[in-house]
């Protein structure tokens, strides 16, 4: 910039000194207001910097007088957070969980609250829909093994399945009939045919017949004379589409020949009630929830022989 | 200009003080026109939130109100909900394009009589007016020492300041809620932070901008006056002072003694003295002008004082300046209005206020939107059927609570539940309740055989179950497992 003042003869305003091809750009100075706005800004800002953490240091930055943490922060809302949801908490396990159910606020909370704790502690078998895999059962469905209403839900949530060493747990043992002898392979085939055909994958057939009696020696006692099963055992519904580990020969050979041994923890160990209850209420409204403590009886019509 | 013109040791500073403006007082009919728009303007500012609309007992009975906690915005017999906010996005627009409009047809006329800045401006300078007197007054009192009598003066203006400031801020809250309880409230201690903290920054920015930068919000903060720069043409009005009229300015006295050689401007400085915002008009149209017409309103007055014709500055075009500086004549101002553009600002204007009216008068009051769960898509039942669940929200925008039924269509044999009831309580429809003024989330269970179609489509509908009957209907899917 030249040292020499040049002065735009119109506006009587100091020009920046360059001229390109006749346009020229006034210094036009600035209105005091803004210059104060500026300082003030500089004030505020060492302002900040002293209340609040600011400059990066080696290990860490500055604390400021304040000492505002956004850690800090966070652990205030999660408090605050909790303190409000105190009452809810209470409320879920102060009356019995039908009337939590239908509740409707208590309701909602408690599926937003299970679908969250079922996020946490049962994905890992269950899968983040609820639906399963092979041994793990779909929470959809409608058919349970123990009783799919609120109550059932809930003791099986608390004492888990085949827990050692608590008499309360969900217990129930299939024999394992080929491992230890009781029946022969040739036996197992026909029995796996019997099943099939009663829940509707297979036609009747010579081996089906044949298993059929020793069905009636062998299962009838857990599985029903008609195979529908029996909840107070855990012994599940063969007639049905549904089976855990598969309907197709493999698995129902595997089965029989090795039995299973499927286990869910404890949950009354781990999670307080409160949450427990969410969650039964979560697992409740997914589909399959259940009124009564009866098997239910739904007969649809338009039934099909699909394999899948 | 090719070379800087050099001149030696001239005082620069680094900044600019404000040069302080007393406008006189004056009147007339831009004035009085300028007082009709205050009145009307401030009473519509303040009345507004007051105005009482019965809407029934289910929703707020205030005429106007944004309900940003339920939000809900309510004008007279609107309501607005957060997804027909494109009705506040077109109300915008058209509150751009009418600026278009105006700026093409009239110039700055929003800056010189309906901008608050302006209003509150011409507010805050009628209180200077009322408290330290006229413009000569007011200069004086601004040279003069700090006496007991300036600072009690002093004093007494910026409490009036304030507490129009205060008034100001304290208006707008009430938009937002409903006005007698949250006055109470406000004044009980019991009102929302937010409330406070509204009316304390409303407060200082009006006491601030009104009382104290006045003109420089104008002149430095606003783009508006430079988007209308570049928004006006040669067809807009503007105050002009018509040079080749007044030119060569001289006294009364000295014209009369050489006739035919001066102009008609006795250069009296009464445009100057009048001017709110302290330019000088006569040196041609400028940044600083808000087309208040404060000076036509004095320079009219002198004329007839010195008995020459009025209009030496005057509302006049660019074009219509060239046409009467080589003695052409001129038409009447209003001529200027009826051209292409402002047919063309017109149209799109009014075409955006009749398609709202449009959809505003077709709009259903129910509305629904259904989401198919996709974890997991479907589930197999025990009897084989195969379930997929739906999550359905039903709008009712009435404010009445209403019977609702939805029905499925297009899947044979299919039946559906209501999450919180189980399958034995499945059928072919349901109705439902929704509360007034408010979305119903209901978890939808279809159960359909399990032969069929790996994706079947099919409809789900809701109708209202009033005589109007309102439906509305969604195209959905239902998926079977593979095979």
């Amino acid at each position: 910039m030249s040292d020499k003042k040049y002065i735009d003869q119109a506006t009587g305003t100091e020009t920046v000194g360059h001229e390109w091809d006749g346009i020229e750009e006034l210094d036009t100075p600035m209105p005091r207001w803004w210059v104060w706005t500026f300082y003030a800004t500089i004030i505020w800002a060492i302002g900040y910097v002293i209340l609040y953490p600011a400059i990066p240091l080696v290990n860490s930055a500055t604390e400021g007088l304040l000492g505002w943490t956004s850690r800090g922060e966070y652990a205030k809302e999660v408090t605050a957070r909790e303190q409000q949801l105190a009452p809810i908490r209470a409320a879920m396990v102060n009356s019995d969980i039908n009337s939590v159910a239908t509740n409707p606020e208590l309701r909602t909370q408690a599926i937003n609250g299970g679908a969250s704790a079922f996020k946490v502690h049962c994905v890992q078998c269950h899968g983040s829909g609820a639906a399963g895999f092979a041994g793990y059962p779909n929470l959809n469905d409608d058919d349970w093994l123990w009783g799919g209403d609120l109550e059932a839900i809930e003791y099986t949530l608390v004492h888990g399945i085949r827990q050692p060493d608590h008499d309360e747990t969900r217990f129930s043992q299939m024999p394992a009939f080929g491992r230890d002898g009781i029946l022969q392979s040739n036996e197992i085939q026909d029995l796996v045919s019997h099943v099939r055909t009663i829940s509707g994958d297979e036609t009747p057939s010579a081996a089906s017949q044949r298993g059929s009696v020793l069905y009636e020696a062998n299962c009838a006692i857990c599985h029903g004379p008609n195979g529908t099963g029996d909840r107070l055992q855990g012994a599940p519904n063969l007639t049905d589409r549904i089976a855990l580990y598969g309907r197709d020969r493999a698995s129902l050979t595997e089965t029989i020949t090795n039995s299973r041994y499927g286990v869910m923890p404890r949950w009354g160990q781990r999670l307080d009630p409160a949450t427990i209850r969410m969650l039964s209420i979560y697992v409740h409204s997914l589909g399959g929830g259940e009124t009564a403590p009866q098997p239910e009886q739904t007969a649809e019509a338009g039934e099909s022989d699909d394999q899948s | 200009m090719t070379s800087p013109n050099q001149i030696a040791d001239p005082e620069i500073k680094l900044y600019e003080a404000r040069k302080s403006v007393h406008p006189q007082r004056i009147d007339g009919n831009f004035r009085r026109l300028k007082w009709a728009i205050m009145i009307v303007t401030l009473a519509i500012y303040y009345i507004t939130p007051w105005i009482r609309w019965d809407r029934g007992p289910y929703a707020p009975n205030q005429a106007v109100l944004v309900d940003l906690a339920n939000r809900r915005f309510y004008m007279f017999g609107i309501e607005i909900w957060p997804h027909e906010f494109y009705y506040v996005a077109g109300m915008l627009v058209m509150a751009g394009i009418g600026l278009f409009l105006v700026t093409t047809a009239v110039g700055r006329a929003w800056c010189g009589y309906a901008c608050p800045q302006t209003v509150w401006t011409d507010l805050f300078q009628h209180v200077d007016r009322f408290v330290d007197g006229d413009r000569n007054a007011r200069m004086r009192m601004d040279k003069a020492p700090w006496t007991a009598s300036k600072t009690a003066k002093r004093l007494f203006k910026w409490s009036i300041y304030l507490f129009i400031a205060f008034w100001t801020g304290g208006a707008w809250i009430m938009y937002f809620a409903d006005a007698p309880t949250l006055t109470v409230d406000f004044w009980t201690g019991q009102a929302a932070f937010v409330a406070y903290a509204t009316v304390a920054v409303l407060t200082a920015t009006t006491f601030i901008f009104g009382g104290f930068m006045r003109e420089q919000v104008c002149i430095y903060m606003c783009p508006w006056p430079r988007i209308q720069a570049a928004m006006m043409d040669e067809k807009s009005l503007q105050v002009t002072y018509k040079d080749w009229r007044g030119e060569t300015r001289a006294s009364v006295k000295k014209a009369e003694s050489n006739p035919g050689e001066f102009g008609d401007c006795i250069d009296c400085n009464q445009c100057v003295a009048v001017c709110p915002t302290g330019i000088d008009i006569r040196e041609g149209p400028q940044i600083g002008c808000i087309t208040c017409a404060l000076c036509i309103d004095a320079c009219d007055r002198v004329m007839e004082q010195v008995g020459r014709p009025r209009g030496l500055i005057d509302y006049i075009t660019a074009d219509d300046a060239e046409a009467e500086r080589a003695g052409e004549k001129t038409p009447p101002a209003w001529k200027n209005l009826v051209r292409v553009r402002i047919f063309i600002y017109f149209g799109v204007w009014a075409a955006i206020g009749l398609a709202m009216l449009f959809a505003l008068g077709n709009r259903t009051r129910l509305d629904l939107a259904v989401q198919h769960d996709r974890n997991p898509v479907y589930v197999q039942l025990s009897n084989g059927d195969i379930r997929n669940t739906y999550t359905a929200k039903i709008r009712n925008m009435e404010n009445r609570p209403r019977e609702i039924d939805i029905a499925i269509d297009g899947l044979p044999g299919a039946t559906v539940w209501e999450g919180g009831t189980t399958r034995p309580q499945a059928q072919t429809n349901l109705r439902v309740r929704v509360s007034p003024d408010s979305v119903a989330r209901i978890q939808l269970f279809i159960v359909a055989p399990e032969a069929g179609a790996e994706r079947d489509e099919f409809t789900m509908t809701v109708q209202g179950v009033d005589d109007e009957a309102p439906t509305d209907t969604e195209a959905l899917f239902f998926e079977r497992p593979k095979g």
